[in-house]
C-alpha cells in the first residue's frame, strides 16, 4: 500500500491552495501569459473572464500540470502540479466533445474515484450531482445536461481541494446552467477552491466571490463583482445627445463611454451631476434611461477601454 | 501553525497502486467489447475467413498455419483499431487531455489499451484453435497453444507502441479507411493469408521490413512453418520496433505542448 500524505483543507484554506506567481508562457512567437499571477483561496469561487485567446486555457492548464510554465511558479498546496502527488489535489472539468460512449455514468466515476487516495462514496457523488436515477445508463444516451453534469462528478468524485471548472456550462439551457451553479455553489460552500472560467457574465456575477479579468495574458483587474461594477461606474445612462464625445468623457464621475451612433452610454458614479452638465449643453437630449451597471457591462467597457 | 504553508505531510515516495490499473484495464476491456464495430470485426473477421479458407481442406496444413496467422491479425488489427483509433478518437474530443489532467497513472492507460488488445487477440486464438480441433481436424498441442499465446502477449508491445503513435499522429477523421488501406496490403505481405512462397518475389523481399512479418514468422514457428532459428532475431527486430515507435510517440507528445491549446 502506497502512503499517501494527508491533505488538510482545513489548514489549507487559511492560505492560498493554488498559486500562479508572475506565470509567463509562450507558444513560438505568442504570448499567452505576461507575468500572470493568481491566488485560489479555499471556499471561494473566482471566476477567470476574458475574450477568447486571452489565456483563460492557458492558465488552467497550467494549473492542471498540463502545460510547464516559461517563467514563474505554478504550485498547487506548495507542489509542481505537473507531478504525480500534486495531481491528487486537483479535479477538473475540462471542454470535452465526448467520454467514451459505451461505459456507465457510474462505470465512469468508478474509475475516476480509482485514481484519487480518498475519494468520496460513489453513493454520495451520484447523490450529489443528481445522476442517481441515470446511473446505469452509458455515456452515449445523456442528454447535454446530464453529460455536463457527469463531468462534474468526475472533477469532484476525488474530493480535491482545488477544482478548476473550464466553461462548465457551455451550450446548456437555462434550467441545466441553473442546476450545474447550485452544485458549484455546494462545493465551495465544502471549502474548495474552485476556479471557473467562462463566458457568461451572469454565471461569473452569480456564482464568484472574485473575479479575475484577463486580456492579452494580462491579469487587467482583480476584485468581487460588486467591485469590479464600481470601476466601471455603478450606474449607466443612455441617451440620445449631440454633445460630443470628448466632452462627455471629461464630465465629472464618468468612467467609460461608448458611442453607438445618435446614443451615447455613459458609466458614472454621479448620474445626477452627470444630466445636469449635459442637459446645459443640449437641450435636444432625449430617450434617457438610467439603471445599475450589468457586470456585462463592465466587462465589454473594461476591455474595450484600450 | 506552519500547516498551512505546508499542508501535506513530507514527500513520500508514491508506490504504484494497483487498484486505478485494474480498474483501467477491466473497464478498457468492457468499454471495447461493447463497442460492437469494434469487437465484431476484431473477432469476426479471422474466425470467418478461418471458416472460409482454413477448413476446405480437413487436416491440411493450411488448417494450422491460420490459427498462428490469423491470431497475428487479429493482434494486428485489434492493436491499431483499439488503440490507434481509440487514441486518436480520444485525443481529439479532449478525453484525454481530461485523462492526462488527472491523477490517472499514464502507464495504466497504455497497459489496459495493450492488454485489452492482447485479450481479444488471445480470444482470437482461442477459438482458431477450438474452430481447427473441432472443423479443421489438426492437433494442437497445450505446448503449442501456449507458446502461441506468449507471442500473442508479448507481440502487443510493439503493436502497442504502433498504435500509440498513429494515435497521436492520425487525425480521427481519417478513421478506418486509412488503417484499412494500409493494414491489409501488409497482411498479406507479412504472409497472413497465405505463405511468402506463393506471393511475388518482390514482396518476399520486402517482407522482412515489416513488423508483422516478424510477428507471423514466430508464431508459425509454433507449428513449424518457419525456421525456429530465426526466434532471436525475430525479438530483436520487434524489441527495436518497439523503441523506435515509443520514442517516437514520446516526442510526438512532448512537442504538443508547444503548440497553443
Amino acid at each position: 500500500m502506497s502512503v499517501t500524505p494527508p491533505v488538510d483543507v482545513r489548514a489549507a484554506a487559511s492560505g492560498p491552495i493554488a498559486t500562479l506567481q508572475d506565470v509567463s508562457k509562450r507558444f513560438g512567437k505568442r504570448t499567452a501569459l505576461e507575468r500572470f499571477s493568481l491566488q485560489l483561496r479555499g471556499g471561494e469561487v473566482t471566476a477567470l473572464l476574458g475574450p477568447n485567446g486571452a489565456g483563460k486555457t492557458t492558465a488552467v492548464r497550467l494549473l492542471l500540470g498540463l502545460l510547464a510554465p516559461d517563467g514563474g511558479r505554478v504550485q498547487v498546496l506548495g507542489r509542481d502540479p505537473r507531478g504525480s502527488s500534486a495531481r491528487t489535489a486537483i479535479g477538473a472539468m475540462l471542454q470535452v466533445a465526448r467520454a467514451p460512449d459505451m461505459l456507465t455514468v457510474r462505470e465512469h466515476i468508478e474509475l475516476f474515484r480509482s485514481y484519487y487516495p480518498r475519494p468520496l462514496g460513489t453513493a454520495e457523488i451520484l447523490h450529489r450531482t443528481g445522476l442517481l436515477s441515470i446511473e446505469h445508463q452509458r455515456f452515449g444516451t445523456l442528454s447535454g445536461g446530464q453529460k455536463q453534469r457527469l463531468l462534474f462528478a468526475l472533477a469532484i468524485c476525488g474530493d480535491p481541494p482545488l477544482v478548476c471548472l473550464d466553461e462548465p456550462t457551455v451550450g446548456l439551457d437555462i434550467q441545466a446552467r441553473r442546476q450545474v451553479w447550485e452544485h458549484i455553489r455546494a462545493l465551495a460552500a465544502t471549502g474548495k477552491a474552485v476556479l471557473l472560467t467562462t463566458h457568461y457574465l451572469e454565471e461569473a456575477d452569480a456564482l464568484a466571490q472574485r473575479i479575475a479579468l484577463i486580456e492579452h495574458g494580462r491579469l487587467t483587474r482583480l476584485g468581487t463583482p460588486a467591485e469590479i461594477k464600481r470601476a466601471v461606474g455603478a450606474r449607466r445612462i443612455r441617451c440620445r445627445t449631440r454633445v460630443p464625445e470628448a466632452v462627455l468623457r471629461g464630465l465629472p464621475s464618468v468612467t467609460a463611454l461608448e458611442r453607438h451612433g445618435e446614443h451615447a452610454v455613459i458609466f458614472a458614479h454621479d448620474p445626477p451631476a452627470v444630466l445636469r452638465q449635459i442637459l446645459a449643453l443640449d437641450a435636444t437630449l432625449g430617450d434617457l434611461e438610467v439603471g445599475a451597471a450589468s457586470l456585462e457591462d463592465a466587462f465589454l467597457t473594461l476591455i474595450h477601454a484600450d | 501553525m506552519n500547516e498551512a504553508a505546508v499542508p501535506f505531510a513530507p514527500r513520500v515516495p508514491a508506490a504504484p497502486r494497483l487498484r486505478p490499473v485494474l480498474m483501467e484495464i477491466g473497464y478498457e476491456f468492457i468499454r471495447l467489447a461493447r463497442t460492437r464495430a469494434y469487437s465484431f470485426s476484431v473477432i469476426g473477421f479471422p474466425l470467418m475467413f478461418y471458416l472460409l479458407f482454413g477448413t476446405g481442406q480437413r487436416h491440411g496444413p493450411i488448417a494450422q498455419y491460420l490459427i498462428a496467422s490469423y491470431s497475428c491479425l487479429a493482434l494486428g488489427s485489434a492493436c491499431l483499431f483499439g488503440i490507434g483509433l481509440g487514441i486518436s478518437l480520444e485525443r481529439a474530443q479532449g478525453w484525454l487531455e481530461l485523462k492526462w489532467a488527472s491523477p490517472m497513472p499514464p502507464l495504466a492507460y497504455l497497459l489496459a489499451k495493450m492488454l485489452s488488445s492482447a485479450a481479444f487477440a488471445l480470444i482470437v486464438m482461442a477459438a482458431l484453435i477450438w474452430l481447427g480441433i473441432t472443423v479443421g481436424g489438426v492437433t494442437v498441442s497445450l505446448g503449442q497453444a501456449a507458446r502461441l499465446a506468449l507471442i500473442v502477449l508479448l507481440g502487443s508491445i510493439p503493436f502497442t507502441a504502433l498504435g500509440l503513435l498513429i494515435g497521436l499522429l492520425m487525425p480521427p477523421s481519417a478513421g478506418p479507411g486509412l488503417i484499412n488501406l494500409i493494414y491489409l496490403p501488409v497482411s498479406f505481405a507479412s504472409g497472413f493469408f497465405m505463405p511468402l512462397r506463393m506471393l511475388p518475389h518482390w514482396v518476399q523481399a520486402l517482407a522482412p521490413a515489416l513488423p508483422t512479418y516478424h510477428l507471423a514468422q514466430l508464431a508459425l514457428a509454433v507449428f513449424g512453418f518457419a525456421p525456429r532459428a530465426g526466434a532471436p532475431l525475430h525479438w530483436l527486430v520487434l524489441g527495436g520496433f518497439s523503441v523506435l515507435m515509443f520514442g517516437a510517440a514520446w516526442i510526438t507528445f512532448a512537442r504538443r505542448e508547444l503548440r497553443a491549446p
